[in-house]
């Protein structure tokens, strides 16, 4: 019974986990058709900052959910304005371009803060369920992941922003029907976009010792998670973030974790064949 | 009628010269890095063949690099001698690329989802070799040896002749001919009818449909044939090694050939190994301990060239080089003269 | 059955759209037939039907070249039994010239050894030869359609199926286009899809009239086109 509660908390960790740290690349290729390959690099770059303000004495919350959004935010802002724009339509060039960002931002970061792992310890501390000794600051992540999902629901569907952002979805034209400029549109939409995958790497920040290198961690399951999804933002990402995540996590309890990444990863490639345009890229139409 | 654009034919001059720098260098300097240079010239010449001239851009390649070199191992560990090997470390790469390629292309996914999924095959590689540490990982008498990967095996040796090693000035004799060699196949193979359908694939792919061509079964022949070029370069780097470790397969690597066909220029055969000789000599010369310099660089010059000659430092000579010729005439339209993008020159589409 | 091309109860519907209802078509040996119709007559998604670009179920009916039943085939696999098609969008290879173009297509049918010869023949009927060496990507629309057509007949196909041929051409180019159709349809049984009347009148052939879905009437072009009821199809009731 109490096993069967360790299952159910931890699929739902995973869910969580893949939901958030996608949220910021499905924003970004929801609506600008761009696939950021450093997104990872973008969720390193929130924890180190969270780290940093801890560090610093800031507090922690602060920290993760107020300053690292806003930090990365501002870089991808920079990013957009000097990579992303002269790529737009041109979509294996943008991987390439921000692969070539990604090891880009791995080479600074590694600079700045030398090749040593950093880490901040997590301000929840673990619970009993049964027998088992779980680790509270999951549930921390899962309510943040859940808030963040309905944050954004909310302003897609009843902001002024939002109806934009949907305009966008279907095309820059429609954004300039509207009356805005789709280039400022796309600038702050990216910008959202890495402001998010700050958030996941500042909440992400407390589990494990953070290295330059551990964005790679993040963009193979992120952007599975993505074009599995297919283009609707919410909807997508997190139809595909129930399907892999939990498939992962049960794959791991039944053999080996290792085993349980290669199902998700193989399912992610038997999906893809079946429905090339992502789970919702057939499904759903009105981009939610 | 006019010839295509420089697709199929040999420059006998340029080539004789080339093979006589290869034959003579061992004169002036040591071969031990001129070996991994002329294997990863061979890798990138893989990839550049199938990419630029077929427009299929793997995100994985590395995935057939790797397979072939622990093909190798694997086998040579229990055969003992290494012709039988070597022929295997082309051809297990091979029939893995034909299924995920017909798996692929008769699937009729788009540019994007390709490079997703060569992507997912690289890393399902690399994570599943990581985690064979442990006496239980074993194929036939082979340890697979996890993150750390096969030391200590058999090096290539004289076909027969087991115990007369090749090792040395010899592996890198080995490393020329197999560059040169695959060199004058993918020629070859452009030369022929089989090398423009690709071109006429990678400049539309519908409308070789529509003239009746079996497009996946071109797309899938060619990722194949590419697939065991890797292999084979696989196999000359688990020998120059000396080890085999996950990190062939790494996302690392599989960066590293694109920047190298990219940077050096796509399109051409000979951009792409120019490419690799080029950059690889810069990684090595930076040394592998100082990863950040090596991050920084390779990143800067992907996006630069991306962002600025988006077909590469020969193909843009080239470029200028022709411009000055009969084809500025047909350039003052703009047709071609505006800048091609690394996808595929059919509109994008998601 | 002894159509070149024959339809049995071809139905395709989008969503709630009946693009095309049940419809019942023959073309005979050596027949040239234009379809014609209004916007979202079904003419174009009929002609999508029958050349493969839709993929058919059993549910949407059948389809018969030549006696062969090509329901649900690629079109890749129509052209290879020895038909033509052109689409309405044209589609070709824009930074290869125009010869290589033709070339390879020619080379599919004809083979390394033939396919040059095929190219000049095509290039002289459909005097494409100062365009010869220009890049596709560079020409009008009018002379794109022209190489698409090119490459379609340097094929030699023995059906032919063209969608909008003369969308975009000059007054120049219709005429050719018009003498070029005339000339293959005396080897190759002919489809043309078009909106232009007056290229339709200038064809003079056999013509169905599509609408909403269904054959409304089938006969000689200039009847066809004088006919009231067609007039009204098009038009709407304006009646003087």
């Amino acid at each position: 019974m109490d096993y069967a509660g360790v299952v159910t908390l931890e699929i739902l960790y995973m869910i969580a986990f893949l939901a958030l740290t996608s949220a910021g690349l499905a924003i970004v290729f929801g609506m600008m058709r761009v696939i950021n390959l450093a997104h990872g690099e973008f969720v390193m770059l929130g924890g180190y900052t969270s780290i940093a303000c801890y560090n610093s004495g800031i507090n922690i919350y602060f920290a993760m959910l107020l300053v690292a959004p806003v930090v990365v935010g501002l870089v991808g802002l920079i990013v957009e304005q000097s990579i992303i724009r002269f790529l737009y339509g041109r979509m294996i060039d943008t991987m390439l371009a921000t692969w070539g960002l990604s090891l880009l931002l791995i080479g600074l970061v590694t600079l700045i803060f030398g090749n040593t792992a950093v880490s901040m310890p997590a301000p929840i501390t673990g619970y009993q369920l049964g027998e088992y000794q779980m680790g509270g600051y999951n549930l921390f992540i899962i309510l943040v992941t859940v808030a963040l999902l309905i944050a954004m629901w909310a302003v897609l569907r009843f902001t002024r922003a939002g109806l934009i952002a949907r305009g966008a979805m279907q095309g820059a034209d429609v954004v300039s029907a509207l009356g805005y400029d789709p280039r400022k549109v796309y600038m702050y939409t990216f910008s959202a976009g890495a402001a998010l995958s700050g958030l996941a790497g500042g909440v992400l920040a407390p589990l494990t010792g953070l290295l330059p290198s551990s964005g790679g961690a993040y963009i193979a399951k992120a952007f599975i998670t993505v074009i599995t999804g297919g283009a609707a933002v919410i909807s997508g990402t997190l139809s595909s973030a129930v399907i892999l995540g939990t498939v992962n996590q049960l794959v791991s309890f039944a053999s080996h974790p290792v085993i349980g990444e290669i199902a998700m990863l193989a399912l992610a490639i038997i999906l893809l064949r079946l429905m090339p345009t992502g789970i919702t890229g057939r499904f759903f139409r009105d981009g939610t | 009628m006019r010839a295509w654009p420089s697709v199929g034919h040999i420059r006998w001059g340029w080539f004789l010269l080339a093979t006589a720098i290869l034959l003579l260098l061992p004169l002036v300097t040591d071969t031990h890095t001129p070996s991994v240079l002329l294997i990863w010239a061979l890798f990138a010449l893989s990839l550049g063949m199938m990419w630029g001239y077929a427009g299929l851009l793997s995100f994985g390649h590395a995935a057939y690099f790797g397979l072939g070199a622990y093909t190798y191992a694997v086998a040579v560990i229990n055969i003992g001698e290494s012709t039988v090997p070597l022929i295997l470390s082309m051809l297990v790469p091979a029939a893995v690329a034909a299924v995920v390629g017909a798996m692929m292309f008769y699937g009729r996914i788009s540019d994007v989802y390709m490079g997703v999924i060569t992507l997912l095959v690289t890393l399902i590689l690399f994570k599943f070799m990581s985690a064979t540490a442990g006496d239980a990982y074993v194929i036939g008498g082979a340890r697979l040896g996890g993150f750390n990967g096969m030391p200590g095996f058999h090096t290539l040796n004289v076909p027969g002749y087991p115990e007369i090693s090749l090792f040395g000035l010899p592996t890198y004799y080995v490393c020329a001919a197999a560059l040169l060699i695959c060199y004058l196949v993918c020629r070859w193979i452009l030369a022929r009818s089989f090398g423009r359908v690709l071109v006429g694939i990678r400049e539309n792919e519908a409308r070789c449909e529509l003239m009746g061509y079996n497009v996946p079964a071109f797309k899938t022949a060619i990722f194949t044939v590419c697939a065991a070029m890797a292999g084979l370069a696989g196999c000359l780097f688990a020998n120059w090694a000396e080890i085999v470790t996950p990190r062939v397969f790494s996302l690392g690597q599989a960066a590293e050939v694109l920047i190298w066909v990219i940077a050096g220029g796509l399109g051409t055969l000979i951009g792409p190994i120019l490419g690799a000789i080029s950059l690889g000599y810069v990684k090595l010369l930076l040394g592998e301990q100082t990863l950040i310099d090596n991050s920084l660089i390779l990143g800067a010059v992907l996006i630069i060239v991306v962002l600025g000659i988006p077909r590469g430092v020969v193909p843009a000579l080239q470029g200028l080089w022709a411009a000055a010729g009969r084809r500025a005439r047909g350039r003052a339209g703009s047709g071609q003269g505006a800048r091609r993008t690394l996808g595929a020159s059919k509109p994008e589409h998601t | 059955m002894s159509g070149v091309v024959e339809t049995q109860e071809l139905t395709m519907r989008f969503g709630g759209v009946t693009a095309v209802d049940a419809v019942n078509f023959s073309l005979r040996e050596r027949e040239l037939r234009c379809l014609i119709g209004p916007n979202g007559a079904g003419k174009s998604t009929f002609f999508k039907c029958i050349t493969g670009q839709y993929a058919l179920r059993p549910e949407n009916g059948r389809v018969f070249i030549r006696g062969a039943d090509v329901t649900g085939w690629n079109t890749h696999e129509i052209v290879r039994l020895g038909a033509g098609i052109k689409t309405q969008v044209p589609s070709l290879m824009n930074g290869l010239t125009v010869e290589e173009n033709l070339w390879l297509s020619a080379r599919r049918v004809h083979g390394w050894a033939g396919a040059g010869g095929a190219v000049e023949e095509i290039t002289a009927e459909l005097q494409l030869g100062e365009q010869l060496r220009r890049l596709v990507g560079e020409l009008s629309h009018g002379e794109r359609q022209m190489v698409e057509i090119g490459i379609v007949l340097v094929q030699r196909p023995w059906l032919v199926l063209l969608d909008e041929p003369a969308a975009g051409m000059t007054g120049n180019e219709v005429e050719r286009l018009v003498g070029v159709i005339r000339h293959i349809n005396q080897t190759a049984s002919v489809i043309v899809v078009d909106h232009d009347m007056e290229f339709v009148r200038m064809l003079g052939s056999l013509v169905t009239v599509f609408h909403q879905g269904a054959i409304l009437l089938e006969g000689p072009a200039n009847s066809v086109l004088d006919d009231p009821a067609v007039r009204e199809v098009y038009v709407g009731n304006r009646a003087a």
